[in-house]
């Protein structure tokens, strides 16, 4: 056996080769034994971690796809074509892990297409099915050209290029569909969710964070992608998308703000409860500190200042998201949840595949675009996503 | 026609036979229920069900896949809960795939065979009854189901058939509301002067009657009268108009942004003919 050829045992692989261990461990104890064994969600709190993080979380956290994607194509900013590519991978590996994090948190998963022949549109559960579904099939076909060009199949890649708009337009309209119906889900228990996060503004809160987030996890990914593949970073053009985000944060902060006061809910933090600690610092971390340091033009043009600052916004994002879902639910269920390790370890495991997909299809799809081909120019069309003149 | 179940609590004794009908019917009992074990719901006469439900009484417990109608004691009094059977209810409305469904008799049953077993039902029902089996690897949710099938036969649902004291009796919703009420205005001291079930969440076909404040007996206070499925509703019925209004501007947003972009190339194109550069032919398709 030649040693040589194997790949190096760097400590993340080790990690990430333990977490798989884990979770291969916890799922076999989910499918033998069910979600009794598996979890610790319980009759009074039939949702967790895989619905609150994998589930509300990795839906947000993929919604960079979208946004660039309407930059480039709708609003005609060709100059952040650079960094469009890896977002549309983001999104779509975003998404199909969603769909496998579903596989295990559904009593039956062997009916997760169940919602597609049979209906109830009353249910935001219903409309969420549906627009996911037909937006894994949009990312599916905007990420196809890079596979395309891999294999050199012409006929297919024009005749996708001829449906970037419509697809694109598509997908905005579909994303913006289910973000914010991620939300709507929590619209149905006004007498159980906290003060704190319940309004009938949850679907535009959803939707504002997404698209901050998003923003936020472009800029995240960038900077390690240019650490982990060796590659420069577009630091004027995150520093706009940083500029967006600001503009984007400030307006979720006032909506929230706004609406936080008018039903009365603030005065919730006189009581030194958990949800008051839990919701402050969502508050500070996600808004108060990452938004005023935006408008710093030192900071926002500076790699490592933006990469902390949006470090933040998904840390705030990712508190909101875990917040309306299990804190702002645990008073009114009269239990507490904490997630059990198995269930820590799929959620793990299934990040842990995410990015172990994502360096792959860099390595063998030519994800980013070299500087040299790009003066090269492409002859013929390479579709959605081939770099622009 | 809505069949309903009034439920006076003043008047139950706690045997807990309602409890003991209930699983037999369902097919619920333990090993240790002896030897009706060996009889199923079916074969039963009605007599039976009686006998066997008033010695087998089981009292406490909280709702479980395993206990579909549980008697619970809170101080003095005994109160037993199952499904509401809202008028409106949440886990209809919210099920993505139709499996829990509202009669036109009356109770809320659940199709099984739907189900993919996402648990909004439970997380959305205002009463907390939904409950899951966990620890099966096909699992189901259970709920009361009033006894749907019985009342397809002409019987009455399990509990109220087997309640020696009558505190749980079965009827058309109009009677028993009227019931209540005369119960309400003979007694004015001996009840809390409200029907729990007549409004809460647009009205449910169970009711109950109570000497002490609900709240104190484990039901949830402050809800709404609205029935919940409208705070979706309303968000809901605007995504048509959403999707049409957002593609239309999407789309004029692209349309304007393009035509920037050919007004350009032509500028460029004249710049670069009177340099002499090669001329590429002007495009007018959707190429951006």
């Amino acid at each position: 056996m030649n040693f040589q050829n194997l790949p190096k045992l760097t400590f993340w692989r080790a990690l990430l080769a333990v977490i798989l261990a884990a979770g291969f461990y916890s799922t076999l104890l989910r499918f033998t034994k069910g979600l009794g064994a598996a979890t610790a969600l319980s009759d009074r709190f039939p949702w967790g971690l895989w619905i609150g993080f994998d589930v509300l979380c990795g839906v947000g956290l993929a919604a960079g796809g979208f946004t660039l994607a309407a930059i480039v194509y709708i609003f005609h900013l060709q100059r952040f074509h650079p960094i469009l590519r890896p977002s549309i991978l983001t999104a779509f590996l975003g998404y199909a892990l969603v769909a496998v994090a579903l596989l295990y948190d559904l009593g039956r998963p062997d009916r997760i297409w169940h919602p597609l022949v049979m209906w109830n549109p009353h249910s935001v559960m219903f409309e969420v099915a549906w627009c996911v579904t037909l937006y894994l099939m949009v990312l599916a076909l905007e990420f196809s050209p890079v596979v395309f060009k891999r294999f050199r199949m012409e006929k297919p890649l024009r005749l996708i290029e001829s449906l970037t708009i419509p697809l694109v337009i598509a997908g905005v309209l579909l994303s913006t569909l289910h973000q914010s119906s991620l939300g709507s889900l929590f619209l149905i228990v006004p007498e159980k969710l906290h003060p704190y996060w319940y309004s009938p503004l949850l679907p535009v809160f959803f939707f504002a964070s997404a698209v901050s987030v998003g923003l936020a996890m472009v800029i995240f990914e960038s900077n390690l992608s240019a650490h982990a593949f060796g590659r420069e970073i577009e630091m004027p053009l995150l520093a706009v998308l940083g500029k967006a985000m600001a503009v984007v944060l400030g307006l979720y902060g006032l909506l929230r703000f706004q609406d936080l006061w008018g039903r009365g809910a603030l005065v919730h933090l006189r009581e030194p409860s958990t949800e008051t600690v839990l919701f402050v610092l969502e508050v500070v971390l996600g808004l108060l500190v990452p938004l005023p340091l935006l408008f710093v033009r030192r900071l926002r043009e500076n790699r490592q200042g933006l990469f902390a600052i949006a470090v933040l916004v998904i840390t705030g994002f990712l508190l909101n998201r875990l917040n309306v879902s299990i804190t702002g639910l645990e008073a009114s269920a009269g239990t507490h949840y904490f997630p059990r390790w198995t269930e820590v370890a799929v959620t793990l495991s299934i990040v842990g595949v995410g990015f172990l997909l994502f360096a792959l299809a860099v390595r063998y799809l030519g994800v980013f675009e070299s500087v040299a081909a790009r003066e090269e120019g492409s002859p013929s069309s390479d579709g959605l996503l081939a770099p622009r003149a | 026609m809505s069949k309903s179940i009034l439920v006076d609590t003043t008047r139950c004794i706690g045997c807990g036979a309602c409890a003991a009908a209930c699983k037999m019917v369902n097919g619920l009992l333990t090993e240790e229920a002896g030897a009706a074990k060996g009889q199923s719901g079916n074969s039963l006469t009605e007599g039976d069900l009686v006998t066997f439900a008033q010695s087998h009484g089981e009292l406490g417990g909280e709702l479980s896949a395993k206990a579909l109608n549980v008697v619970e004691e809170h101080g003095a009094v005994f109160v037993r809960r199952f499904c509401m059977h809202c008028l409106d209810p949440t886990c209809v409305s919210v099920c993505p795939v139709g499996a829990m469904r509202k009669t036109a008799a009356g109770p809320v049953i659940y199709e099984a065979d739907r189900c993919m077993g996402c648990r909004y039902c439970m997380m959305a029902c205002p009463f907390g009854t939904p409950r899951y089996e966990w620890n099966v690897t096909l699992p189901k949710v259970k709920k009361c189901t009033m006894c749907a099938s019985r009342q397809a036969k002409g019987l009455q649902p399990a509990c109220t058939e087997v309640c020696p004291v009558q505190a749980g009796i079965f009827g058309e919703r109009e009677e028993l509301l009227r019931e209540a009420e005369d119960r309400l205005k003979q007694k004015p001291s001996g009840y809390v002067q409200h029907i729990y079930g007549k409004e809460e969440v647009g009205g449910t076909s169970v009711l109950y009657l109570s000497a002490v404040p609900f709240e104190q007996l484990g039901f949830p206070a402050h809800m709404p009268h609205d029935a919940l499925p409208m705070y979706t509703y309303r968000v809901l019925a605007k995504i048509p108009n959403l999707v049409t209004l957002g593609g239309a501007l999407l789309g004029g947003i692209w349309w304007i942004t393009n035509r920037r972009e050919e007004v350009a190339r032509a500028e460029k194109r004249d710049g670069n003919k009177e340099q002499g550069r090669v001329d590429r032919p002007l495009e007018l398709t959707t190429e951006d």
